[in-house]
């Protein structure tokens, strides 16, 4: 896939439209199962989902909870009274001939996230977001006079968030987009998944000359994002694309384009949108929604720890380089399971004083961040389902800091604990691999490897570094692999000076 | 049947041997479920049989209009785009019925989906009146309306948007009854205009819709527009005892050009209900009655034609699927061949209220005019108990007529328009019998007054006049106490037309 880089030549003005299905156990107005993972077609409806005759609509307070949460992370405002409206439009996936949605009092407004790109904060302003159901799915199998309906999907509750055009770059872009996902995802509203669908992101695409303050006269909306890589893709296929109408002093045309992820370009969509009119109408069968202050107030203190608060805390509390904080905070449940095991270390702290918490720590980091990762990818397997425990992970932790075992036992002993379980020191005693760390025993290991390897030791006293390696290896080959490094390398360092 | 005097089985049968011989006439009768009614006949004597108590409509006949879903039973809505529709649900009412051990007996006709006020614009053909077969028995529950009183079934289940179910009940001469919005579940009943549709009932006489209400009534989590409020025990509650009851009388009920056998039978009412202790009360409503008709217009077809919008081919009903040749097609001829000539002028003016640029000027304004209506009424209310009034402006008017003129629908319903935008409960009664005068202006559009003599006393010459009672928001126990009482000194609603 051909990567485009963007031109300097003419800036890029980005509003994005992103929906988010909702993670609720049943559908946005009716009790069907709301399940994305679902292949059979056609199973999770009922009467209401495919609009039979006489049916009515009842609203999932699910739905609106996690909305109004989305809401207030989001910074809006929450009016005391919201309403829905039917959005009128004829087409197979929508059975009821309208879909319920939010026209002129949506839920939340007039919010804003901020980010942080190259180190500078930059805040994108949000638009809205509102509440409103899905459509189901039109199937065309190929070579074939007719088209399927699958209305599983319709019915589910979805999140349309809507940005004003405050992003500049593909890389403004991107981090908003995993700002905005991280955020769903720590409030357990959704598991925002472009790949399955549960999120969508619609780029609102124009490009101005740079120091221009007008918004160009144009935008084009592109569909068809699946991934986020395929969205920085688009995005800069676009920017490229327009750049080059301009060049040759034409506009843009205002349509819709679609993402070809094959040939990884835009191509026009025919557009099915002539002008449409919805016919917007307030929603007959549901009453208006009212947020009490009582119920915003609950919702607030009730609110789980948002992306931006935990990467302010581990900076602070943990001294994590940012780096690290970021590949943690993209991954929710390891977050999650990184606290758990930093909450042990403290356990273990308090009973055992003396312990490097920092060090401890970090160690944690790194291990959440490279050997659990790896295993779990490996395996395709989750942070809570892990056999090892967050007690155990931060045992062996200690383990290590305590010298108790050297850093290549302890990845053999997390293997053990990530596919059978088991305690780490029973497993250390298990498979012998207690590490020396006596300094008498080393001493003695040591005095035997100078006595026996004259030769590299004149050589190493003559200048030569490799050879003080050599003989930490004989010395840790005399300890059958089991020396402490660390206390290897001091005292052989004291004793050759 | 308690006593075992006669069983469901022998009722049903006496039923449906009635519908067969007189349905012929009257095409009261979409759908005759005899199968499932013997079936349920059976279901309910067994019931019966066994030790416990039984419910109260256990065993007991009734029929249901076409618009109520009722699984496994056709539901059509009298309309050819819903022919050959089976419900795979059943609506909440029915649901209630059919808990009680009920007996369904068929789904009556009506104007299709609902939209009109002389049962004429069914695609199954007219209903006719039982009290004359030449004349409309009116609508929409127009079936519903002629079943019970041609003593086709002990009460029928009907709904009211702007006066079908007691301008029918007034021209048949039977007791209908339109509750509060919001008093019983909307869920299973096709839509037609979702804040204002109000299932309820037809009977024999005010007790027992009173029994009929307690069952029907009551907030269902599946329609988010019932009210959490409790039922009362009506029938307990009953009485005819109307010492202080103030009952409002509107000189804008009175429509000039009336029938005036009709506004005498109602003067009389009122006489008698005075007699009975009641104090009369004048009342104005003037911004009801002058704008009820317009915002309702507005407010009732543009929720009709989004409510339409379903009807589209894909899921079930009349599909042109087949035979298209494209989506568009598959939409336009299937609505096309489906749907009535007045289903398709309501949805194209309810879409033109809701288009860009016209909803500002339309629909939301009618929408302010209706809270000044609702407002005029409770303002009403607080001086007084019920409003009284005549139901319809004439007696049934000859078949064929209101296919002539599509006003039709607004003049005889001005009367029930504006309490039903208000969301009020209201009971139609028998009253007496007018002799029609197809010349005036409400028994006919055509011709000028003619003017016959008149006889003071009244007599069972003419057709069917009722008197409607309406309640504030919730006071259906008002209405039915009132016109309890007037049915314990009157036998109005113990007349029946002479059929086979």
């Amino acid at each position: 896939m051909k990567e485009y880089q963007s031109s300097t030549e003419y800036k890029p003005v980005i509003g994005f439209e992103i929906h988010i299905q909702l993670a609720t156990k049943s559908k946005m107005f009716s009790p069907a199962p709301n399940n994305p993972d679902e292949k059979a077609p056609n199973t999770n409806i009922d009467e209401i989902v495919t609009g039979q005759p006489g049916t009515l609509p009842v609203a999932n307070k699910e739905a609106i909870r996690l909305a109004a949460m989305v809401g207030l992370a989001l910074n809006c405002e929450i009016d005391e009274f919201s309403k829905f409206d039917r959005k009128h439009y004829f087409y197979p996936d929508l059975p009821k001939g309208y879909q319920i949605s939010q026209y002129d009092r949506p839920i939340s407004k007039k919010g804003y996230l901020d980010i942080v790109v190259n180190g500078k904060t930059k805040r994108i302003r949000i638009t809205r977001a509102h509440l409103e159901e899905d459509a189901g799915k039109n199937i065309h199998p190929e070579g074939l006079p007719y088209s399927l309906v699958d209305y599983n999907r319709a019915g589910c509750p979805l999140l349309e968030i809507v940005t004003e055009p405050d992003i500049e770059s593909t890389e403004e872009g991107k981090v908003f987009l995993q700002e905005l996902r991280n955020i769903v995802r720590y409030l357990g509203a959704s598991d925002a998944d472009m790949e399955k669908g549960t999120m969508r992101v619609e780029p609102n695409i124009s490009v101005r000359k740079p120091g221009e303050k007008a918004l160009p006269n144009y935008k084009v909306e592109v569909k068809n994002i699946n991934s986020f890589k395929f969205a920085e893709a688009a995005i800069n296929f676009e920017i490229n694309r327009q750049t080059e109408i301009l060049k040759e002093g034409k506009i843009p045309k205002q349509v819709t384009m679609g993402w070809n992820e094959k040939g990884g370009f835009t191509v026009e969509q025919r557009s099915k949108e002539e002008a449409h009119d919805y016919r917007y109408m307030p929603e007959p069968d549901l009453p208006v929604l009212q947020f009490t202050k009582s119920y915003l107030e609950d919702l607030k203190n009730k609110m789980p720890e948002l992306p931006a608060q935990k990467r302010a805390r581990f900076n602070e509390e943990y001294n994590l380089p940012e780096a690290d904080i970021e590949n943690l905070i993209n991954w929710k449940e390891l977050t999650y399971y990184f606290e758990e095991v930093v909450s042990e270390i403290d356990e273990w702290i308090t009973q055992a004083p003396g312990l490097d918490r920092n060090q401890l720590i970090k160690n944690a980091a790194n291990w959440c961040l490279q050997d659990f990762s790896a295993l779990l990818n490996q395996n395709a397997s989750k942070p809570q389902d892990a056999r090892v425990t967050a007690e155990n992970f931060a045992e062996m932790l200690m383990l290590i800091q305590q010298g108790k075992i050297s850093t290549s036992a302890a990845k053999q002993v997390f293997k053990e604990m990530f596919e059978k379980g088991g305690e780490p020191d029973n497993i250390v005693k298990d498979l012998g691999l207690e590490q020396v760390s006596d300094e008498s025993a080393i001493s003695s290991v040591i005095d035997l490897v100078i006595a026996n390897n004259v030769k590299a030791v004149a050589d190493y006293k003559a200048g030569q570094e490799k050879s003080f390696g050599f003989l930490v290896g004989q010395a840790m080959k005399e300890l059958k692999g089991k020396g402490n490094p660390q206390k290897i390398n001091e005292l052989l360092k004291e004793k050759l000076r | 049947m308690d006593e075992k005097k006669i069983s469901s089985l022998e009722l049903t049968k006496y039923f449906l041997a009635r519908i067969k011989s007189v349905n012929k006439e009257l095409n009261a009768f979409i759908t005759i479920s005899e199968e499932e009614a013997l079936k349920q006949a059976k279901d309910a004597d067994d019931f019966i049989n066994s030790p416990g108590e039984n419910p109260f409509l256990c065993g007991i006949p009734y029929a249901a209009k076409d618009l109520f879903c009722t699984k496994g039973v056709r539901t059509t809505a009298a309309s050819k785009i819903l022919d050959n529709y089976i419900p795979p649900f059943d609506s909440t009412v029915i649901k209630k019925i059919r808990d009680q051990k009920s007996v369904l007996l068929g789904k009556t006709n009506l104007d299709q989906f609902a939209h009109g006020s002389s049962g004429e614009t069914s695609a199954f053909g007219p209903t006719k009146n039982p009290w004359d077969k030449t004349r409309m028995p009116g609508g929409s529950s127009s079936g519903s309306a002629a079943a019970v009183a041609a003593g086709l079934t002990p009460w029928a289940a009907a709904t009211e948007t702007g006066g079908s179910i007691r301008y029918p009940s007034s021209l048949c001469g039977i007791t209908g009854w339109k509750p509060t919005y919001g008093r019983v579940s909307r869920y299973g009943v096709i839509a037609m205009g979702s804040s204002l549709d109000s299932p309820g009932a037809m009977a024999y006489c005010v007790e027992d819709i009173a029994r009929l209400a307690e069952i029907l009534a009551g907030q269902d989590e599946k329609d988010s527009t019932t009210g959490r409020v409790e039922v009362p025990a009506y029938s307990k509650n009953l009485s005819p005892n109307l010492k202080g009851v103030k009952i409002g009388i509107a000189e804008e009920y009175f429509l000039e050009g009336m029938n005036e056998d009709l506004k005498k039978r109602v003067e009389d009412a009122l006489k008698q209900l005075e007699n009975l202790g009641v104090k009369l009360v004048k009342v104005h409503v003037p911004v009801s009655a002058k704008f009820g008709s317009l915002v309702y217009a507005i407010v009732a077809l543009s929720e009709i034609s989004s409510n339409l919008a379903r009807y589209d081919g894909i899921r079930y009903g009349h599909t042109a699927n087949g035979t298209a040749k494209d989506l568009m097609e598959v939409y336009t001829r299937s609505r096309a061949e489906g749907f009535g000539d007045e289903a398709k002028r309501r949805i194209m003016t309810g879409t033109y209220v809701l288009s860009a640029g016209y909803y500002d000027a339309y629909y939301k304004k009618a929408q302010k005019v209706r809270r000044l209506i609702i407002n005029e009424f409770a303002d009403t209310f607080k001086n007084i108990d019920v409003l009284a009034a005549p139901t319809g402006p004439g007696v049934a008017q000859k078949l064929g007529h209101a296919a002539d003129d599509p006003l039709f629908g607004y003049i005889v319903d001005q009367l029930n328009i504006p309490s039903s935008l208000a969301g009020l409960p209201a009971l139609s009664v028998p009253c007496g019998f007018a002799r029609p005068t197809d010349g005036d202006p409400f028994d006919s559009a055509q011709g000028r007054p003619e003017r016959q003599s008149r006889d003071e006393t009244p007599s069972m010459d003419g057709l069917p006049v009722g008197l409607q009672l309406i309640g504030p928001q919730w006071g259906e126990q008002k209405i039915f106490n009132v016109g309890y009482a007037y049915q314990q000194v009157t036998d109005w609603h113990r007349k029946h037309p002479n059929l086979a």
